[in-house]
């Protein structure tokens, strides 16, 4: 079998049983990702050079008998927002289009302290607003199970790396589903943790109650494995949680006993594909001849999530991507300029009479920030910049953010009282699989709905997962979302790996060569 | 309307944006429809129920007040658009530009 085709676990398993090298798994990899990501797109970066050095440097180490970090040679792809000390850290905005940080996130350190292999920064959804990958500044990425529809965002481009088997493992941000949906819509595992589950030190921050860090994978066995090394507490994030991380690579091999599965009757209604629901309810009766019992909830408040959210998560931007004002990093408008035509919108205005105007009339610096954000943000990123500004906004703050925030405590009551019920909730992902490219740009509101089942999990704080869990008639995958409550990631591996162990969706590949 | 275009322009003001003419118009077009859909959270009786701006419950954290290693001037600048060898330039905020 191809090195590209074995699974982490697999990998690693080789490495340490030193049948091959990590500069094999690298170079494999690397030619991967020559012949396919032509027409995928989806790295923004690939460092070659620096990939193989380190590969080489980590087999030294292992020949030499020192004691291996968990990931010892493996090939990991990282979402370009975070933190890469001394490489382009973009965003895939054009505000960070050359900027480098100067420290490493702690998940990256604690990738390169596992010996994992770096191999570059994935495209994404620009600052991470997005749920279709396509308002990245640079590229569009496409999905690999056909190159004419999304890849789903807004980490499509480290989902499709591993759906293109260019890369083994992807690390990947979720604030609205931005794992889980590129997950499904690309055939591969990815998992948003719990809140304050990995240290967020690093993540270039869109909403910060809301952001989180997870694996993209294969399967759950590798993701177990990757969230081995993301997890734990760092002093340097004050969300993060102190809590031991458990062995998830040893836990998820026991199945979940007397498993009480919920699906929740909203999640069926309008808008829901009915292929997907098919699938959906199949994966359902495969828990049942696991074992699982299945219970039918009502989750009220699930209808106005998207609302909450969509005001939430603008004012948490707004607020966040107030520091990209062409002052300390980041791109800067021509500033030459400036105070000639400042001058000539001040003669205009004395002319006119418009003393109000006039007295309105930006000055110099304030020019240059508007300018700046003008030019290097691109429509979404505006657009939910204007949102969280006009909802936080003196007179309107009580009716959207203060009113949002009240129902998210509702919709996380919803959660609370299912899960005295249940121990998993199980459902769609997203309410269709990939959609062609271009076909919603035009409608940003069309948008926002199909983050309807993810959106709640960040809302609450609680982990979810998606997993492959067949396909639609047209070939393209379908995934199925687990959700449990905070900080039992155990429980949704296990709840996982025993349905890829009962199925093989998640072993299927994009015929692309 | 849920909002007009007047208002998008103060807001684009607030939130530090340049919007031309042609953009002003789609977007009041469109924070008009985003915005018209929110109205559905008017819906919900929250009249008893508290804000909840985090999912966990978190308490602030402290350290003690002690200097410890930061960046260095030069990695502070390095990736300032328009520096000195000391400072950040900026545009005049006060005063005679």
């Amino acid at each position: 079998m191809p090195l590209i085709e074995l699974t982490a676990t697999q990998l690693l398993a080789q490495l340490g049983a030193g049948a091959i090298t990590s500069v094999e798994i690298t170079e494999a990899f690397l030619e991967r990702i020559e012949r396919c990501d032509g027409s995928i797109k989806a790295f923004l970066r690939v460092d070659r050079q620096a990939a193989l050095g380190r590969a080489a440097a980590i087999d030294q180490k292992r020949k030499a008998g020192k004691p291996m970090g968990r990931l010892g040679g493996l090939p990991v792809a990282v979402k370009d927002l975070l933190a890469t000390q001394g490489e382009p850290t973009t965003c895939a905005s054009r505000i960070l289009e050359n900027f480098r940080p100067p420290y490493d996130a702690t998940i990256v350190a604690r990738l390169k302290a596992a010996d994992a292999v770096l191999v570059g920064k994935t495209n994404m959804d620009e600052f991470a607003m997005g749920g279709s990958n396509e308002t990245s500044a640079f590229q569009l990425t496409r999905n690999p199970w056909d190159l004419e529809r999304v890849p789903g965002g807004s980490s499509g481009g480290a989902a499709a790396c591993v759906a293109a088997s260019m890369s083994p493992l992807a690390v990947g941000s979720d604030t609205g589903g931005s794992i889980r949906c590129p997950a499904a819509l690309c055939g591969v595992t990815g998992m948003k943790p719990t809140y304050g589950r990995v240290s967020r030190y690093g993540l270039v921050a869109f909403a910060s109650s809301l952001d989180q860090i997870g694996p993209i994978s294969r399967t759950a066995e590798d993701a177990a494995l990757l969230l081995e090394v993301l997890a734990g507490y760092d002093p340097a994030d004050s969300t993060s949680i102190d809590l031991p991380v458990p062995d998830y690579t040893r836990s998820i091999r026991q199945p979940l006993a007397n498993l009480r599965v919920g699906i929740v009757r909203e999640h069926f209604g309008e808008g829901l594909d009915p292929e997907v629901e098919t699938a959906v309810r199949e994966a359902v009766d495969v828990y049942k001849s696991l074992g699982a019992t299945v219970e039918e909830l009502s989750m009220p408040h699930s209808k106005y999530a998207v609302a909450a959210y969509y005001i939430i998560a603008p004012c948490e931007a707004s607020s966040n991507l107030a520091r990209y004002d062409g002052v300390h990093y980041g791109y800067r408008a021509d500033e030459t300029q400036l105070a000639a035509e400042l001058e000539a919108e001040r003669r205009k205005l004395e002319k006119s009479g418009d003393t109000a105007a006039l007295n309105d009339l930006d000055n110099p610096s304030i020019r240059m920030y508007r300018r700046t954000r003008a030019q290097g943000f691109g429509a979404e990123v505006k657009r939910r910049i204007m949102l969280g500004t006009y909802a936080l906004s003196a007179g309107y703050y009580e009716a959207y953010y203060k009113k949002a925030l009240k129902v998210r405590r509702l919709i996380r009551q919803d959660f609370d009282r299912a899960f005295e019920q249940v121990d998993l909730i199980i459902g769609p992902v997203t309410p269709t699989p990939a959609y062609e490219i271009g076909e919603k740009t035009d409608d940003p509101l069309s948008m926002y709905l199909l983050d309807l089942y993810t959106v709640s999990t960040n809302l609450t704080g609680i982990g979810g997962i998606s997993i492959p869990c067949g396909f639609n008639s047209e070939g393209l995958p379908i995934g199925l979302q687990l959700q449990a409550p905070p900080f039992e990631e155990e429980r949704l591996l296990r709840g996982a790996h025993m349905f890829q162990q009962a199925t093989d969706w998640h072993t299927h590949r994009p015929g692309i060569d | 309307m849920a909002i007009s275009r007047e208002e998008v322009e103060k807001v684009a003001l607030l939130g530090r944006l340049l919007l031309s003419d042609d953009e002003l118009d789609t977007m009041t077009r469109q924070m008009d429809q985003i915005l018209g859909y929110m109205d559905l959270l008017a819906e919900v009786d929250t009249e008893q129920v508290e804000p909840m701006a985090h999912a966990l419950d978190v308490t602030n954290v402290f350290r003690d007040d002690r200097v410890l290693p930061s960046l260095s001037r030069q990695q502070a600048l390095a990736n300032a658009p328009h520096p000195d060898d000391e400072c950040y330039l900026v545009p005049a905020v006060l005063g005679e530009v």
